[in-house]
């Protein structure tokens, strides 16, 4: 089985913001939830560089570990999932994740958390493929129609790559050798506890 | 053609010359990442608690923070601290608890029951206590709940019935916060100023409380030195679960990401100390000594009990000109 990864190239993206807006359109993420992002770092000084940003489905994944619930879980592909029935909406996964990935729909006007919500990187969640409840509570499974991530689909410069680790490891790799610099894969050391060396 | 216009035409031919010169100039310099960030560079100047933070085009200015990687730390107190101090906060206390009444027992009342009773806490003290007591136990099982049912309820529950308990539980922690932390602020404006440290509480410490040397008295006034500890851990240890509680209960009016971190922290640090701290509190009330529990049922306690236990606030009620009461004939004392 793969183990699905996203890697975003830094020195590509242009800051278009199509991801979170195609992330958006094909799950119909409510109001006030963004489950993709683009951070631009050191904005309007020379050398920045925007960043695509969403959950990394890491390794041992720290929501995981922190939920008082157990409602994580781990696909074959090495996607992380969680179940919305089991969730309770205490936030610790939020404490946790080191990417700011779980977002939580306002319930009240106090501002309480509803059940978390974040990139299931099209893949859906606990309920059965394709179907209805699945689409209402977790978005689109493009993963069981043979679909990559829309957002690294779509991505009009080729920054935002989605697939087997080690596949898009090695192209950006390839990438960096052949025009000689990279930014960095972003998130990749603190997620999989490893980065790829940019130092071409 | 103007001589404007000619100026015009030569300066912008200057700077075109110009720019030409510099970019031809650079061109064997040119760099693209001679002075971009690198995500490497930034997270070894990372210092502990920094985010790597940008901008960002939507309103959640919080997801303006790339990356945070010492969340991991968080984590990680949760995981490897705050689970084992919650666990022993309980255990080993409830094995203090069974270790003291197998080695020394109930405390009796020495002189046995004079019949005779004073009223100790009035219906208002007797009811802010049981509704702080009532909601305690419930906020103190969903609390611990949260932090380790995972690992003593979840695998008897399952997890559809687990979630769903657990969520219950959450709803009846927020709402039962209220009564609690009314309670807190009354408990403390009621009792403060009986509760203020004096000489007389190092005397009752060095003489065991009464409880450790058989047959020591040690004075004592309304509150002994033990039951201030209890009173100030109640009203300090309170204040600490409610602010963070507050602050953990209302996310987008209160505080940070930082500051939700380590408002979880002290709310499980503090709570485990309060459950800790219940827990002895209801033994000694209890099984723990002859005579004590009746002070916030009925409110009446035995005069004796009180000679031996609140020997000074006796003799200030005494001296009040209180008369203690007698029970209606044919009533016999318990034991």
């Amino acid at each position: 089985m793969a183990r699905m990864k996203f890697l975003c190239d830094a020195d590509r993206c242009i800051e278009c913001n199509a991801c979170v807006t195609a992330c958006k359109n094909e799950h119909e993420v409510p109001w006030g939830i963004n489950r993709r992002r683009v951070v631009t770092i050191n904005d309007g000084l020379p050398g920045e560089r925007s960043v695509s940003m969403a959950c990394m489905h890491c390794t041992d994944a720290p929501c995981a570990q922190v939920c008082p619930v157990n409602c994580f879980y781990t696909t074959n592909d090495g996607v992380v999932l969680h179940n919305k029935d089991t969730c309770i909406g205490c936030g610790y996964c939020f404490y946790a994740c080191p990417f700011g990935a779980p977002q939580y729909p306002k319930v009240s006007n106090f501002g309480s958390r509803g059940k978390m919500d974040k990139c299931t990187y099209c893949s859906g969640g606990p309920e059965e493929d394709l179907s209805v409840e699945e689409y209402e509570k977790y978005g689109a499974n493009r993963l069981a129609e043979g679909k990559l991530p829309l957002c690294a689909e779509m991505c009009s410069t080729k920054s935002l790559l989605a697939g087997d680790g080690d596949i898009i490891a090695e192209i950006y790799r390839e990438r960096v050798v052949t025009r000689g610099y990279g930014s960095g894969a972003w998130g990749w050391k603190t997620a999989y506890g490893a980065a790829i060396d940019v130092s071409a | 053609m103007t001589r404007t216009t000619t100026r015009i035409i030569a300066a912008l031919a200057a700077i075109g010359l110009g720019a030409g010169r510099a970019a031809a100039q650079s061109t064997e310099a040119i760099n693209p990442t001679a002075r971009s960030v690198t995500e490497g560079q930034l997270l070894d100047a990372l210092k502990f608690g920094d985010t790597i933070r940008g901008r960002i085009t939507i309103p959640n200015q919080s997801a303006a923070d790339l990356e945070k990687p010492t969340n991991k730390v968080w984590m990680w107190l949760n995981l490897e601290v705050i689970d084992w101090v919650i666990i022993a906060a309980v255990l080993v206390t409830l094995a203090v608890v069974v270790i003291f009444y197998l080695r020394i027992g109930r405390l009796e009342i020495d002189k046995g029951r004079s019949g005779r009773t004073i009223t100790r806490f009035n219906i208002f003290e007797r009811v802010m206590h049981w509704t702080m007591a009532s909601s305690f136990v419930v906020l103190a099982l969903s609390g611990l709940n949260v932090a380790i049912g995972r690992y003593v309820v979840q695998p008897w529950l399952g997890e559809a019935a687990f979630g769903t308990a657990t969520h219950w539980g959450k709803l009846a922690h927020n709402y039962l916060a209220w009564p609690f932390m009314l309670c807190v602020v009354l408990t403390f404006l009621v009792w403060v100023r009986h509760n203020m440290p004096s000489r007389l509480d190092i005397a009752w410490f060095k003489a065991g409380g009464g409880l450790l040397k058989n047959g020591a008295h040690p004075p004592a006034t309304k509150f002994n030195a033990g039951q201030k500890v209890v009173f100030w851990a109640v009203v300090l240890g309170g204040s600490a679960v409610a602010v963070t509680g507050l602050a953990l209960m209302f996310p987008y009016l209160l505080g940070s990401p930082l500051q939700w971190q380590a408002a979880q922290v002290v709310h499980a640090l503090a709570a485990a100390g309060l459950i800790a701290m219940t827990i002895g509190h209801i033994y000694i009330a209890t099984a723990g000594s002859e005579g004590a529990l009746e002070a916030m049922t009925t409110g009446e306690v035995d005069v004796n009990w009180a000679e031996q236990h609140h020997s000074l606030w006796l003799k200030e009620e005494m001296a009040k000109g209180t008369t203690p009461r007698t029970p209606p004939t044919g009533a016999t004392p318990a034991e």
